[in-house]
């Protein structure tokens, strides 16, 4: 905390942020106590688009609840949707073909490299820089076109099924993501050149709000936010599930802790994710994508179950309670970026204000997301 | 990392924890070590319709997703925070379940360990749902805050010592809670 903060004798007031707010990414609201430029501190206000997701699932079958999945995080809605399909499969010991475990993690994380493309963009344009975004939309229009193409929307997929996946791949989505690879690894190091090495925007990020690992695990904070504290820990490689353990590929991990090695940590997520794709391509086994003789009504065993999944936030996981109907007795969706977020107002104590919006942006936040 | 407690350390203390309750509540207390029953007798006891006992199981994580399955007194939650805090653990997510015929609400605590090879702990517990108070570990995980701030907002339970226990995800001027079986839009 700055000694002009700490000096109790200046008048302070409070300043409201949001929740129509550009910096805020949608609708979050900041109670912000300031002294002058500094934040004395800062209180999230949430659920301005909180639609109780989790009562919805207590009023519908399994099958009627895929929707709802993919309205939860919009921008990487995909890997949403794999949680639920697992958590579903696993309650109902449903075994997937593997070709069909094959493209659903070709299609999360192609949905990931969007997700951080869209977060790289929107970065720099709170920082002042404008022209990155459309470089970063350029690659995302893609990835968008790709997914539509096998899944029929371009964000809030409805893609996977209890079993399998609802389409198979063509060649033309192949050869589409294989051009799309090659394009993207000549794009990354000129994204590198052009905007991480700018002054400014080091400026900006270094040195920024530092996060102890210990503050991260306090809180619950995971995904590129912990991975950036020094903590090697991502649910794709620590508790493998899908395909995942047949990959190889590597899990980023920068010891800083402040803004600038949450950067980094997406950066280079970015290019391990077109390793794992460009291996799932070479080894794309054959065979059907969908499991023959999955129940029309699923009826799971009593009993509590639990998926955790790598979002592109950080892990998503959810718990059912089923009490042997054909209904969810109890669904809790946890949310990466609320527990992200709730070290926001313990971090930023006594930051200058225009850093803690840099911060904020570097958590990578979606409101519909963490407000459910 | 290294100053952490082992996982079989952890498992240690939380079955002693768990077994402790059930002498404290005046049932049978079995002997040491027995606390660790098989998984079907979990599912038979939950077939029948019967709340388990408090003890500690090992869950099968292929069927189940958790490794720990740890059942306790709602006056030991705190305690069994610090000794999985103690463990280098993260607390994933607080969550409540209403079991409405029984008349009580189920309190679930996930724990992950986010340090070298996954660990996942559920612990949970069971209050009276006409009394619907719990204490906070919010001291111990200051994360716990908003999750338990978010179960007072759907349930109505209680968590004496919680810091700022209002309105989250509803708007302020809600007087219902949702989740609740028995509520009616």
């Amino acid at each position: 905390m700055s000694s002009f903060a700490q000096n109790q004798l200046y008048e302070t007031f409070e300043l409201n942020i949001g929740p129509q707010h550009p910096a805020t990414h949608g609708v979050l609201r900041f109670k912000v106590v300031m002294d002058g430029e500094y934040i004395v501190k800062a209180e999230p206000v949430l659920g301005y688009i909180h639609r109780m997701h989790e009562k919805m699932a207590e009023d519908r079958t399994w099958n009627k609840f895929w929707p709802n999945m993919s309205r939860l995080d919009y921008v990487s809605a995909m890997a949403y949707t794999h949680c639920y399909a697992g958590l579903v499969e696993r309650a109902n010991g449903i075994e997937v073909p593997e070709r069909a475990e094959y493209i659903r993690v070709i299609t999360v994380e192609l949905n990931r490299i969007q997700s951080h493309l869209l977060w790289w963009g929107v970065l720099v344009m709170d920082l002042g820089g404008f022209t990155p975004i459309l470089y970063a939309f350029d690659d995302r229009e893609v990835i968008l076109d790709l997914l539509e193409s096998v899944t029929g929307s371009r964000l809030t997929y409805c893609y996977f099924r209890f079993g399998g996946v609802y389409n198979d791949i063509d060649d033309d989505f192949i050869t589409g993501t294989r051009a799309f690879i090659k394009q993207l690894r000549e794009r990354i190091p000129m994204y590198h050149k052009l905007v991480t090495g700018n002054a400014i925007l080091i400026e900006r990020l270094e040195g920024i709000c530092p996060l102890s690992a210990e503050m991260c695990r306090k809180y619950g904070a995971t995904g590129p936010v912990l991975r950036g504290s020094g903590v090697n820990f991502d649910v794709r490689k620590n508790e493998p599930y899908s395909a995942y353990p047949e990959f190889d590929f590597d899990i980023p991990v920068y010891h800083e802790g402040d803004s600038m090695a949450r950067y980094m940590v997406r950066m280079d997520e970015m290019l391990q994710s077109l390793r794992i794709i460009e291996q799932a391509l070479d080894k794309l086994p054959e065979g059907p994508v969908k499991a023959d003789k999955v129940p029309k009504v699923l009826k799971p065993p009593a009993g509590d179950y639990y998926y955790a999944v790598e979002a592109a936030r950080g892990t998503f996981s959810m718990r059912a309670v089923s009490d042997g109907s054909n209904t969810p007795y109890r669904i809790k969706l946890r949310s990466p970026t609320y527990s992200n977020l709730s070290l926001f107002e313990e971090a930023t104590s006594g930051m200058l204000l225009a850093d803690a919006l840099a911060f904020m942006s570097s958590l990578d936040l979606v409101i519909p997301e963490m407000d459910r | 990392m290294d100053t952490f407690m082992d996982h079989e350390t952890i498992k240690n203390e939380l079955e002693k924890l768990a077994n402790e309750g059930l002498a404290g509540a005046g049932q049978a207390a079995d002997a040491p070590g027995s606390g660790v029953q098989a998984d079907e007798s979990d599912a038979k006891s939950k077939q029948e319709g019967q709340p388990r006992q408090n003890g500690l199981i090992e869950t099968d994580h292929a069927a189940r997703g958790f490794h720990l399955d740890v059942r306790i007194s709602p006056e030991q939650v705190v305690r069994a925070a610090e000794i999985l805090d103690r463990g280098g653990f993260t607390l994933e997510t607080i969550t409540g379940v209403d079991w409405l015929k029984e008349n009580q609400f189920e309190l679930v605590y996930d724990y992950a360990c986010t340090g070298g090879k996954l660990f996942r702990a559920a612990v949970r517990t069971r209050i009276d749902r006409d009394k619907p108070e719990i204490a906070t570990i919010s001291e111990v995980f200051p994360g716990a805050n908003w999750h338990e701030r978010e179960t007072w907002d759907f349930f109505g339970i209680i968590f004496t010592g919680h810091p700022q226990l209002e309105r989250f995800l509803l708007p302020d001027d809600c007087d219902f809670h949702p989740l609740r079986k028995d509520f009616q839009p």
